[in-house]
């Protein structure tokens, strides 16, 4: 029998790492994502699955903590917000760099700066585009809902070990706060040595037994042509990524002239907006990308054959429509529209926009 | 010639042998360099120990970022100054066992100066071996934290000015005063009696990971002949009249 319950975005993803068999979580308290390391804490996992929750003393030690816990083959995560997310991109491009499995979470605020602590999609760039220094990508997946904020922790589990990579669950504000009916997962048992032998038995550092070669977590390649193959190992990766794992929705899309283009709570608003325009005699459909990073570029260029214009609508200033327009490469109208700062799109002034910028009426 | 080789390396001949946890690869290191002598004596305990398969070091940015080529255990390479961080990851999930930072003073009094405080705060079960050379040796020698008042490096050419730069950090004591600490000593390998009482220093702390006593701190004063400028023999005379005043040796805390 399915558990079943009201709770917040935030609260969902403590829940579901302690049920993943997540065996470690390090955080630093910001707003607004504070519930997660809270919820933990309340709910003392160590007695439970014996899943570690530690407060760090900074983001940046956080980060490097899941470095330390993601090499030796366990499941490790953290969860901040944009600044916070900021001081960990240090950390995010070592563990690229190192190819360590993990998963973090950004519950994104309006920035620049210290901003504001209401909900935005303003960190597309940082999240998608690496963040960090050097050639590399998070794997980013982007939740429109509590029950995939619930669902993204154990998928993002089972990318970032897939393809050695880390993974970010880019929420925002009001995905992490809102209360929303959730489906919960079976608890499932954190992996034991054997599993993680099998798993990661090749890289972990499990201590150095006789019969293998040491494992060493690094990035550093001091030899420049050897630091090249590895990119091109890295490059790879990120075109395998683009081929099995990325994921995407669409609404209304079939007969749909304009279409939307949005993730996270701006789907959910433009979800409205798309009934708004059905009731006007406007067919309109919503694309919801859910991998931001790979971007679902190929289904989006196969609507863009029969589409007369599409509407990115985001909680910034215009990150996302640059895949959008990279996707469709100029045969149709892409523009942007968004709200930002902290405020987020109402679906009329959406309808409004789309009426404005694409079907110009 | 050929004849007296084989005659004195005969079994019965060998009083000294190298470990088998140094891995046998050439070391970067400059001649004169500290490291070297500090590396054998890490491996050496973890062997004799019997611990190299339940080990794990973290090493830093700075000239030791390689250590993993040396000491022949599983390793994870932290970025600058998070060793103490990535340190607590591993033996956070991995109590049972024995985990190390192995640190230069740029990487752990100046830009980790928070990571090696909060872990030595919490008590993190492990052990921080801190090589302080009073200067940054990879970039090329610029000051560091622990740089003497008046010491010509390459970013105090005049030599460090207490009003420009602040004063020589004495991170050790800092670190003493935290009740996380359990045992802080500060040691140096310049002669044969300094490199014992140094491993037995080094001894002491992975005993003390072995009793869950808390955080163990080694420090080790240590010489930089290219960063000083100074021939091996004169850097360790320089270290003995100038470091050791500062930095003395011997157990700051031990519980």
């Amino acid at each position: 029998m399915a558990e079943i319950k009201l709770m917040k975005g935030n609260e969902v993803i403590a829940e579901a790492a302690i049920r993943c068999g997540c065996d470690g979580y390090f955080g630093y308290p910001i707003t607004p994502q504070s519930e997660i390391m809270e919820t933990l804490m309340a709910r003392e996992p160590w007695k439970e699955t014996g899943m570690v929750v530690l407060q760090a003393e900074s983001e940046i030690a956080a980060i490097n903590m899941v470095y330390g816990a993601a090499a030796t083959g366990k499941k490790a995560m953290t969860s901040s917000s944009s600044p916070g997310i900021s001081l960990k991109q240090e950390g995010l491009t070592y563990l690229a760099g190192a190819e360590l499995p993990c998963l973090i979470v950004d519950v994104v605020r309006g920035g620049p700066g210290l901003g504001t602590i209401q909900p935005a999609q303003s960190d597309y760039f940082q999240a998608t585009r690496g963040g960090g220094h050097g050639d590399y990508h998070l794997l980013v997946l982007a939740p429109a809902s509590v029950q995939e904020m619930n669902d993204f922790v154990a998928l993002g589990f089972e990318l970032a070990f897939k393809y050695r990579n880390p993974v970010m669950i880019l929420a925002d504000g009001v995905i992490g706060q809102m209360m929303e009916k959730v489906r919960l997962d079976e608890y499932v048992p954190r992996w034991s040595d054997a599993d993680i032998e099998r798993v990661a038995g090749e890289w972990a550092l499990t201590g150095k037994r006789k019969e293998r070669e040491r494992h060493v977590a690094t990035s550093l390649e001091l030899d420049a042509y050897k630091q090249e193959e590895f990119n091109h190992k890295l490059q790879a990766k990120y075109r395998r990524m683009e081929e099995h794992d990325t994921r995407h929705e669409e609404l209304s899309c079939d007969d749909a002239e304009y279409i939307f283009v949005a993730y996270g709570s701006s789907a959910r608003v433009c979800q409205k907006s798309v009934q708004l325009c059905r009731e006007q005699g406007i067919k309109a459909g919503l694309f919801r990308p859910i991998t931001l990073y790979p971007f679902p570029k190929r289904p989006l260029q196969a609507l863009s054959r029969r589409a007369k214009g599409f509407l990115a609508v985001e909680m910034s200033a215009g990150q996302m429509i640059e895949d959008v327009r990279l996707a469709i490469n100029g045969t149709v109208p892409a523009e942007h529209f968004g709200r930002y700062g902290g405020v987020i799109p109402t679906p009329d002034e959406i309808v409004e926009a789309l009426k404005r910028q694409i079907i110009k009426t | 010639m050929t004849a007296e080789i084989t005659e004195i390396t005969r079994e019965e001949h060998i009083v000294y042998r190298k470990t088998p946890a140094l891995t046998g690869n050439v070391m970067h290191y400059c001649p004169g360099c500290s490291h070297g002598v500090i590396h054998k004596l890490v491996a050496e305990v973890i062997e004799e120990a019997g611990i190299r398969d339940k080990t794990i070091g973290v090493s830093p940015v700075g000239c030791s970022v390689l250590a993993y080529n040396y000491i022949d255990i599983d390793w994870a390479e932290a970025a600058h100054g998070r060793a103490p961080a990535v340190a607590t990851g591993i033996s956070r999930l991995h109590p049972e066992k024995y985990v190390f930072t192995y640190q230069g003073d740029g990487d752990l009094a100046s830009i980790g100066t928070a990571e090696v405080m909060h872990a030595c705060n919490r008590g993190e079960n492990i052990v921080i071996i801190f090589v302080n050379n009073a200067i940054y040796g990879m970039t090329g020698g610029q000051m560091a934290p622990t740089t003497l008042v008046g010491q010509v490096t390459s970013t105090t050419p005049r030599g460090r000015d207490v009003k420009l730069n602040g004063f020589p950090m004495k991170i050790t004591e800092l670190l003493a005063q935290l009740d996380g600490t359990t045992y802080v000593t500060r040691q140096a390998v310049h002669t044969p009696p300094a490199i014992r009482k140094a491993k037995n220093a080094l001894r002491k702390a992975f005993e003390n990971t072995k009793k869950d006593k808390g955080t163990s701190f080694v420090e080790i004063v240590g010489t930089c002949s290219s960063g000083w400028k100074m021939t091996p023999v004169e850097a360790n005379r320089w270290m003995v009249e100038n470091m050791f005043p500062k930095y003395p040796l011997g157990d700051i805390k031990d519980i």
